[in-house]
């Protein structure tokens, strides 16, 4: 048992994987702000200075006060607070954590129908293949947020304000990943596709293996490595997804914000000149966002075969 | 190239088709036209005569039907909050949307073609690297900041105080990071020239114009980076094709060889993508639209939301899914006229 993980350690250690990541600047800065962000969200509760989702901690006195260095700021609020007086910092801490949790969640979602749909229309084919890639290409044509747009404006028409509000971070994970399935179910069959023709399936098909065992025991871990990248990718668009759907009101309610509802809450604020209410966040959406595609498009080249052999 | 048309034609007839059973669905799960139409007074057997009269008791197929029919005649119905015909009120707010997405058509553009070539040809250079930077953190900036931002910037102004203002030096670094601001942030002003129909345009006066700048600036924003960097690498793959080394060793000036004959077959590809992304910017449009409460139909689908507007909702999507299907298919059947060899990955497909 200590064997089999110390040489997995090794191999890890060993690898180009983890070579080519100690030696990319980038990489590893990007890393280091994505794990930080990520602990401060998920410690959000030990670390915020308040509860945004207690009434009572809340003063209306204190609303629209600015961020610590301007006049006529308060040291108890580092970051200022919003119009309901709530602390930046605190809301901002637990906003990234709903991003985070939506980003994640629909990202699973859409790789489990991805990966599902992917494996069966590429191994499948036939007419298996031309109805969910036909479906896949139909609901790309109209972008995934148009998508993601028109399923949020119905389910908030059909449950009305209140009840959208309480179920809306899994209505949202639902909605993101039904919208952006496509994207890895292309992935996954692309790779499906090259993978079929090689001699193992032929072996194991030979050995009389069920369809179910060869396309999952057997293709599907040969697939990960594409998938793991787009998956990466697809986590920062679904955080901005959800960001543009709360920003249009589609999304997380105000008493519950993720940074697209603070963004939104902030932006009604911002002709009066309390700016940081609605940049600041901002400035925490565009940060994450950008460090989760610069730590995709390094595992892209890493994992991409073509230029780890070039 | 008959078969390849029949069949991407009949393709967008079957999304048209699959696009009017959600609306239909969407109308008949959501809306009750006798709420709408009644008040509480009127007793249960009056209700049950409307609705027969109506034809809602009728089976589901007869009753989608009559609603494609009657779309296909362009009666979708009235919309609740303006009480008259939905497509008149989309027809109202069209030429808005239609305004924007041209003025942000016009920066992409003029910006992306020079820019991705430039990258192209002096991949090293410290300007492309810049411009590829920058284009990286656009892509992560979702349309309803950048715009923020820039209302920030250049619509309510910057003041900056970072230096010692007593010195010369100190006061010019606080005047060059402070921004003016003054631009129009909200609506399209109220100088509009009528063309024809409904179409309100605000391309032929100064206010007009002004009310244009942000908007489609943030909207240009989103698809920018996109743009730049597939002209970039089609450019860069063009480049090293066979007959452009062909030119190269015959001896043509590289203005030539860049602009004449490399660039002509980097476009192929960059204007069927773009056609399939103005597509796509019809989405964000309803971001911006929000943000700067631009009247067109984004906001007038948003608004329609919150106003639970079913038959408005209904028409926005039947309307939009058109849009859709025919720039894709047009696309297609460009690209499938230009490039034959399209016709074989159709046919599999």
């Amino acid at each position: 048992m200590t064997t089999a993980t110390v040489s997995r350690w090794y191999r890890f250690r060993e690898s180009f994987f983890w070579y080519s990541f100690k030696r990319d600047k980038v990489a590893i800065v990007s890393f280091a702000v994505l794990l930080l962000m990520v602990l401060a969200a998920v410690f959000a509760p030990l670390l915020a200075p308040a509860d945004p989702y207690d009434l009572a901690q809340i003063n209306i006195m204190n609303s629209e006060l600015p961020p610590v260095g301007m006049s006529g700021a308060d040291p108890a609020f580092p970051l200022g607070t919003d119009a309901q007086g709530r602390d930046l910092l605190s809301t901002i801490l637990y906003g990234t954590r709903v991003s985070l949790m939506i980003g994640f969640g629909a990202v699973v979602l859409q790789a489990f129908l991805g990966i599902l749909f992917g494996l069966l229309a590429g191994y499948l084919g036939g007419k298996v293949d031309a109805v969910l890639m036909r479906i896949a290409d139909v609901q790309l044509s109209f972008s995934t947020l148009m998508v993601a747009i028109i399923v949020g404006a119905v389910f908030k028409a059909s449950f009305g304000n209140l009840m959208f509000g309480e179920i809306a971070i899994y209505m949202l994970i639902f909605i993101i990943g039904v919208a952006e399935w496509p994207q890895i179910a292309r992935t996954v069959r692309a790779s499906v596709l090259a993978e079929k023709k090689k001699e193992y399936v032929d072996a194991a098909k030979v050995m009389g293996f069920g369809t179910r065992r060869i396309m999952f025991r057997h293709i599907l871990p040969n697939t990960l490595s594409p998938i793991f990248v787009i998956a990466t990718v697809q986590i920062a668009n679904a955080i901005i997804s959800e960001a543009a759907l709360s920003f249009l009101g589609l999304g997380m309610p105000e008493t519950q914000p993720s940074l697209g509802s603070l963004i939104k809450s902030g932006f009604d604020y911002i002709q009066g000149g309390s700016w940081w209410i609605t940049l600041i966040p901002g400035l925490v959406l565009v940060v994450l966002v950008l460090v989760i595609n610069l730590l995709g498009d390094w595992l892209r080249d890493v994992m991409n075969p073509r230029l780890y052999k070039g | 190239m008959l078969a390849f048309l029949v069949q991407r034609i009949s393709q967008a007839f079957l999304v048209m088709f699959v696009i009017s059973v959600i609306a239909f669905a969407i109308q008949d799960g959501l809306g009750d036209p006798l709420q709408e139409m009644v008040g509480m007074s009127v007793s249960e057997e009056e209700r049950e005569a409307i609705r027969e009269e109506l034809g809602l008791n009728d089976p589901m197929v007869v009753q989608y039907l009559r609603f494609a029919g009657n779309a296909l005649q362009g009666d979708l119905g009235n919309s609740y909050f303006y009480s008259k015909p939905t497509l008149e009120v989309i027809a109202e707010h069209l030429p808005a949307t239609l305004e924007l997405v041209i003025g942000a058509s016009l920066i992409i553009v003029f910006l992306s073609v020079p820019i991705g070539v430039y990258a192209a040809i002096r991949p090293q250079a410290w300007l492309s690297k810049f411009f590829m930077g920058v284009s990286t953190v656009g892509i992560s900036i979702p349309v309803f900041l950048t715009a923020i931002v820039l209302i920030q910037l250049f619509s309510i102004g910057v003041t900056v105080n970072w230096f010692p203002s007593d010195t010369g030096w100190g006061q010019w670094l606080n005047d060059f990071f402070s921004t003016e601001g003054g631009l129009p942030s909200y609506g399209r002003g109220d100088e509009l020239t009528h063309l024809f129909a409904t179409w309100e345009s605000g391309f032929f006066t100064g206010t007009g114009l002004m009310h244009l700048i942000l908007p489609s600036v943030s909207l240009a924003s989103i698809m920018l980076p996109l743009f730049i960097r597939l002209i970039r690498a089609e450019m860069m793959e063009v480049l090293q094709s066979d007959y452009v080394r062909y030119a190269r060793a015959k001896g043509l000036s590289a203005g030539r060889i860049n602009f004449l004959h490399a660039l002509k077959n980097t476009m192929l590809p960059v204007i069927t993508v773009g056609g399939v992304q103005i597509g796509i910017m019809v989405a964000y449009t309803i971001l911006t639209e929000t943000v700067f409460q631009w009247p067109g139909v984004g906001l007038m689908f948003l608004e329609a939301i919150t106003r639970s507007d079913i038959p408005l909702i209904v028409a926005y999507l039947m309307v939009v899914g058109l849009i859709f299907v025919v720039t894709n298919t047009l696309v297609d059947l460009i690209y499938g006229l230009v490039n034959p060899t399209v016709k074989l990955t159709g046919k599999k497909a």
